[in-house]
């Protein structure tokens, strides 16, 4: 068999990542003996209080909002990607400022759907394509934005690609049609600087376990003064932006996640552009490969698309799962859909080439080494692959 | 979503793999815009059985199992029950595959029947394997309908 895996390097820090030390110890206690309900008057009901709500002041300055209470946390990305898209626009519909709301074509699923849904209750969807560079440009926006347009939602840092969109113009064509403007913001919190006040955006959704943090708790910024029909309603914790009990623990530990980002940032980003480049360099070199999104755009410092044509992504992700290495794609067999990645159709990526694409991140553990090994261990791979297939001769000339 | 042992197994160390340069047969199915093609190759001899047969196939790991272990369960077949087996009995053999891969079975199915009415078609003999599923346009990859 070849399942005696030599060494494990994991390459797909996008999807998720290991918790900080730092923040497990900051957690602990909160998982522990200051288990109070911060909505308790007593003691230790208020011990915790203070604990959620310093985490709320830092994590809120960290972000550049105007206020804490611009700070909502949630159970998790998606669900502040959710309760933004839902809570805005049909607010905002309830105040009589229309029923129409744009996003762009590469958002994540927990936007598009929330999108979808909108669709069917009486809203009207517009999509916003990112061109081939994988940026959305504020003149395509532009051309979409009507009186009626209540919400505006645009990823800011690409899951997939990478590409960094220009938020701040965006969000200015956006506000002179009248409309809000929410961006998921999960790949970008403590990579790049973010400031609220300096983007212009009303809301913005993070998320915990893409930055050492733990699963399971996000945040949802959202500007003072936006419309909001919060999703989850109860006890009205949150100033009824969010029942629900709070995360005291996860919310202590995604502050904490943060403040590591940002303190390590000015020496940690160049090193990861460093990694990432070597990736992109060394699958370029490799025949019939290319990089998804465009070279000199603006991007996140760990994220690498690539596409190896003529193999399918699955079957690439597999061999390299026998070597220990861990990437995704975005083949449509990985995701049980019939299509492959939307995000890359979006772009214009043909399907049958869709198919070959890797996803390679890289993360506060990776080095050099790392690096080396993947682009050792990947050739030999593609060039089984290649050669096990019908139509790769054909396709793509010699080589198979 | 996750492999039995012996899919891995077939994925990672797949039978046949190859063409038979004097094929009697040939069979290409499947689309590579869907990211699955599937090639297979086969010698018949005179008592109408399956001689030898290899594959080629671009595709998932279950594409790439589901074309091996068809390679496998052919071999020495009548021409008759080759093109009998269903795609059922090919995840069967495999210990079963995730729903959502189940269109692979198919293709491989489809593989051989295509190869099995190419021989007979060129011999001037009538085709015995019926419609090929995943030739159909309305063809669901995710379909669950019984062969």
């Amino acid at each position: 068999m070849t399942d005696e895996t030599i060494r494990t390097v994991y390459l797909d820090y996008a999807a998720t990542t290991p918790v900080d030390d730092a923040v497990v110890e900051a957690m602990l206690p909160f998982l522990g003996t200051r288990f109070g309900n911060p909505n308790s008057l007593y003691a230790m009901g208020r011990d915790s209080y203070r604990a959620l709500e310093e985490a709320r002041d830092t994590f809120a300055s960290a972000i550049g909002a105007a206020a804490p209470g611009e700070v909502v946390f949630t159970g998790c990305g998606t669900e502040a990607d959710n309760a933004a898209v839902l809570g805005i626009a049909t607010a905002a519909k309830a105040r009589n400022k229309g029923a129409h709301i744009i996003v762009s074509a590469f958002e994540h699923h927990a936007v598009l759907e929330p999108a979808k849904r909108l669709g069917k209750q009486g809203f009207e969807v517009s999509i916003v394509r990112p061109r081939e560079d994988g940026i959305v440009y504020p003149e395509d926006l532009a051309a979409l934005v009507r009186d009626d347009t209540v919400l505006v939602s645009v990823m800011h840092g690409n899951n997939e690609l990478g590409t960094v969109q220009p938020l701040k113009e965006l969000a200015e064509v956006a506000h002179r049609a009248g409309a809000y403007v929410h961006t998921d913001a999960i790949q970008t919190l403590g990579k790049i600087e973010w400031d609220a006040a300096d983007l212009g955006v009303d809301a913005a959704s993070f998320s915990a376990h893409k930055i050492y943090g733990p699963k399971g708790v996000g945040a949802l910024y959202l500007k003072r003064g936006t419309p909001f029909e919060p999703l989850l309603i109860g006890g009205g914790q949150e100033s009824k932006k969010r029942s629900g009990t709070q995360n005291v623990a996860g919310i202590v530990g995604l502050t904490k996640a943060l403040q590591l980002m940002i303190a390590e940032r000015e020496t940690e980003s160049p090193r990861l552009r460093a990694l990432r480049d070597r990736v992109i360099e060394g699958i370029l070199a490799m025949p019939n490969s290319l990089l998804n999104g465009g070279r000199d755009v603006p991007r996140l410092p760990h994220i690498a698309n690539l596409v190896l044509k003529g193999v399918e992504g699955e079957s690439m992700l597999l061999q390299l799962d026998n070597k220990g290495i861990a990437v995704s794609t975005g083949s449509a067999c990985s995701s049980g859909s019939l299509e492959p990645s939307h995000v890359l159709l979006a772009i214009g990526c043909p399907p049958e080439v869709a198919h070959g694409s890797l996803r390679v991140t890289v993360g506060r553990f990776t080095t050099e080494d790392d690096v080396d090994y993947l682009l050792e261990t990947l050739p030999p791979i593609v060039e089984r692959l290649r050669a096990m297939s019908p139509v790769y001769a054909k396709m793509f000339g010699s080589g198979a | 979503m996750l492999y039995s042992d012996k899919v891995m197994d077939h994925f990672n160390n797949p039978r046949n793999v190859g063409v038979i340069e004097d094929a009697d047969g040939v069979g290409e199915v499947g689309n590579p815009v869907c990211g699955d093609v599937m090639k297979i190759t086969i010698k018949v001899d005179a008592a109408d059985r399956i001689d030898d047969i290899k594959f080629q196939t671009l595709g998932c790991g279950a594409a790439i199992a589901t074309s091996s272990i068809v390679t496998e369960m052919a071999r020495g077949m009548t021409l008759d029950d080759a093109v009998s087996i269903s795609k059922q009995q090919v995840a069967d053999e495999l210990g079963g595959l995730p729903p959502a891969k189940m269109h692979c079975s198919v293709l491989a199915t489809d593989g051989l029947k295509v190869a099995v009415d190419d021989f007979l078609v060129k011999n001037g003999r009538d085709p015995i394997a019926g419609p090929i599923k995943s030739s159909d346009p309305n063809f669901d990859p995710h379909g669950d309908e019984d062969d």
